[in-house]
């Protein structure tokens, strides 16, 4: 019985990564869990030149959730490559690095710098606003999600997942699109786009009005993407979204995804990702299962 | 740096609203660092960020004012409940970089802190005097006394001590270093004034949290030049002349 699992050709020792913004450079966790038993690390969100985030309050807990609105806050490319990276890949787990952008000229110049820097994979997150389309995010519409990665391909030879975002018009169709420009592998879903008023001020609590809500709350609605978005391509599909427990772990696994994100949940058990590991070990061996991909049913 | 559920040792109301948990637990911890404290069984998904009130041993003393649901919960645990406990985190306060007579400066529940700070600094043999500002009735005001050369109360209400601010009747001529920790006026105040006669201070600020440790950048205030900074990380105490205390 082995937990090392493939994806998109790198080894990870198991199909439990840390998702992006909820585990920063992955150094900021190591004097509380051991890192290097994780399969691998997914960096906050880049850009390619520094931005400072959102104003205003950035967090509201919520039922079974939370809302965040950090915004890109972000060191840039550059100083990822130069600093953050090398002290991630000496953690151990695969790195990969998660990238944003504005327009689809800073993604792709944030892509040819990622290109051969180390990093193991590029995640490349579409559901960032488009400063050129009134600030609705890549990930909406399959068009211009299809434009994204197209150039990004062509800018970036290594290994590539496309985040999808849950408020994808179509989310099949999305992932096909993505698909059939050269994605190697999908990963979803990102926050859904919440909201919350401060009933004082009677004004939105975020300054930026919105918010991505993630957490436990949002795991039937990731689940249910997930299982679609397995039967609409043949490439892997890591999913995420609300993943608290190794049961949560295994039902995204049997609904095809080839790994796992945790997010959130690590917010209240840094330890989530460890027991999550160790849980889906005792899982296989009870089932029989020789690989992660054996738990995949239907 | 720990993440453990611990048995509540004892969870008493000092007030109707001011609680104080305890726990036992053998990890060292600085004052002016805290802990993000989660009912392992409860309702709430994140942790709550508590100062570090009192170590004295290996039991460990928190204090909370009841602001919403997380610290209600907190209110409801009884003796043996498990409760999470991760940290100690933050920097604190930089008692090795501070020497003289020191003021410590506390409004509200920012009290807390400065019980397990005074009694540090009494260890160093160091003097300091405190300054403790409150809305109505009094707490921990009792404790220092026993751990400080001089106390003076404030409260706005008038019930104990002058009426008023603690912070016009601070003088920071008279001090060598200055620790704060209070609501965001009162920071302000003592910053402030601690400027004007050019007195070291440093403040201990609060934020909503989610990580503790500055991985998920939500806790974050803006520094005086420019860029942010993690209050979970990069402080909670901070040198008065780093931070903008701006709304
Ligand atoms: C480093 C640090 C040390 C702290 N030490 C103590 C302490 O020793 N004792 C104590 O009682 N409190 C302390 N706090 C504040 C405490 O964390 C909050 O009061 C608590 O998180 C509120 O949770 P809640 O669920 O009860 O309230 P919520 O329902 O979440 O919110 C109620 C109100 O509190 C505000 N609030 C929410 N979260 C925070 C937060 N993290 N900081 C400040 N305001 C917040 C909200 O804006 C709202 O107005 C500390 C905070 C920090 C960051
Ligand atoms: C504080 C915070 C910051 C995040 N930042 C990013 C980011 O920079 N890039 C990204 O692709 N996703 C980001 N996400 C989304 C998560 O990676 C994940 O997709 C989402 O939270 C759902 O998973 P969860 O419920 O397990 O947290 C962030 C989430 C949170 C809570
Ligand atoms: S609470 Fe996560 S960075 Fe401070």
């Amino acid at each position: 019985m082995t937990l090392e699992t493939d994806l998109l050709g790198v080894t990870l020792k198991n199909p439990v990564i840390m998702a992006s913004g909820t585990f920063g450079f992955g150094e900021e966790y190591a004097g509380l869990i051991d890192v290097s038993r994780l399969g691998g690390i997914c960096s906050k969100g880049l850009t390619l030149r520094p931005r400072a985030g959102n104003d205003g309050v950035r967090m509201s807990e919520t039922a079974a959730g939370m809302l965040n609105s950090v915004g890109m806050q972000n060191p840039g490319v550059p100083h990822f490559i130069e600093r953050e990276l090398p002290a991630m890949k000496a953690l151990g787990p695969a790195v990969i690095a998660n990238l944003g952008g504005g327009d689809i000229e800073e993604y792709v110049e944030g892509a040819r710098l990622l290109d051969g820097s180390g990093a193991d994979i590029l995640e490349l997150n579409i559901s960032c606003p488009n400063v050129k389309d009134g600030g609705m995010a890549f990930g909406i519409k399959t068009q211009v999600a299809r434009e994204v990665v197209r150039a990004v391909r062509r800018a970036y030879s290594g290994p590539m997942l496309v985040k999808l975002s849950p408020g994808a018009e179509n989310l099949t169709e999305m992932a096909k699109a993505c698909e059939a420009e050269g994605a190697d592998g999908l990963s979803l879903i990102n926050t859904l786009v919440g909201m919350a008023i401060d009933v004082e001020t009677r004004r939105s609590l975020f300054r930026n009005r919105v918010a991505g809500l993630s957490g436990p709350a949002i795991k039937p609605v990731a689940l249910r993407m997930v299982w679609d978005a397995c039967r609409a391509v043949s490439i892997p599909v890591v999913g995420l979204g609300g993943i608290a427990a190794w049961r949560d772990a295994a039902e995204f696994l049997i609904a095809g995804a080839a790994a796992i994100q945790v997010g959130t949940a690590t917010f209240s058990r840094p330890d989530t990702a460890l027991s999550i590991i160790d849980g889906l070990g005792e899982y296989m061996s009870r089932h029989g299962f020789e690989r992660i991909s054996d738990i995949r049913a239907c | 740096m720990l993440s453990e559920v611990l048995a509540v040792r004892s969870n008493e109301m000092l007030l109707p609203d001011i609680g104080r948990l305890t726990v036992e637990a053998a990890a060292p911890a600085r004052p002016g660092q805290f802990y993000m404290l989660r009912p392992e069984h409860g309702a709430m998904l994140l942790g709550r960020a508590i100062s570090l009130c009192d170590r004295q041993g290996e039991i460990l003393t928190f204090l909370y004012k009841i602001v919403g649901k997380g610290t209600a919960e907190l209110s409801r645990l009884r003796e043996g409940d498990p409760l999470r406990l991760t940290g100690p985190l933050g920097n604190g306060f930089p008692l090795e970089d501070i020497s003289g007579k020191i003021a410590l400066i506390g409004g509200g529940v920012g009290v807390a802190p400065m019980v397990y700070t005074a009694r540090a600094l009494r260890e160093r043999g160091n003097t300091a005097d405190a300054f403790l500002g409150y809305p109505d009735s009094p707490y921990l005001h009792e404790t220092m006394k026993t751990l400080c050369d001089k106390v003076t109360v404030a409260t706005e209400s008038g019930v104990c001590g002058a009426k008023g601010y603690v912070t016009d009747i601070f003088d920071p001529e008279k001090y060598a270093a200055v620790l704060c920790c209070g609501p965001l006026a009162m920071m302000r105040a003592v910053a402030e004034k601690c400027k004007a006669a050019g007195t070291p201070v440093w403040l201990s600020l609060e934020n909503r949290m989610a990580c503790g440790v500055g991985a998920c950048l939500v806790c974050t205030c803006k520094g005086k030049s420019g860029g942010n900074l993690r209050v979970c990380a990069d402080g909670p105490v901070f040198r008065g002349e780093e931070i903008s205390l701006d709304a």
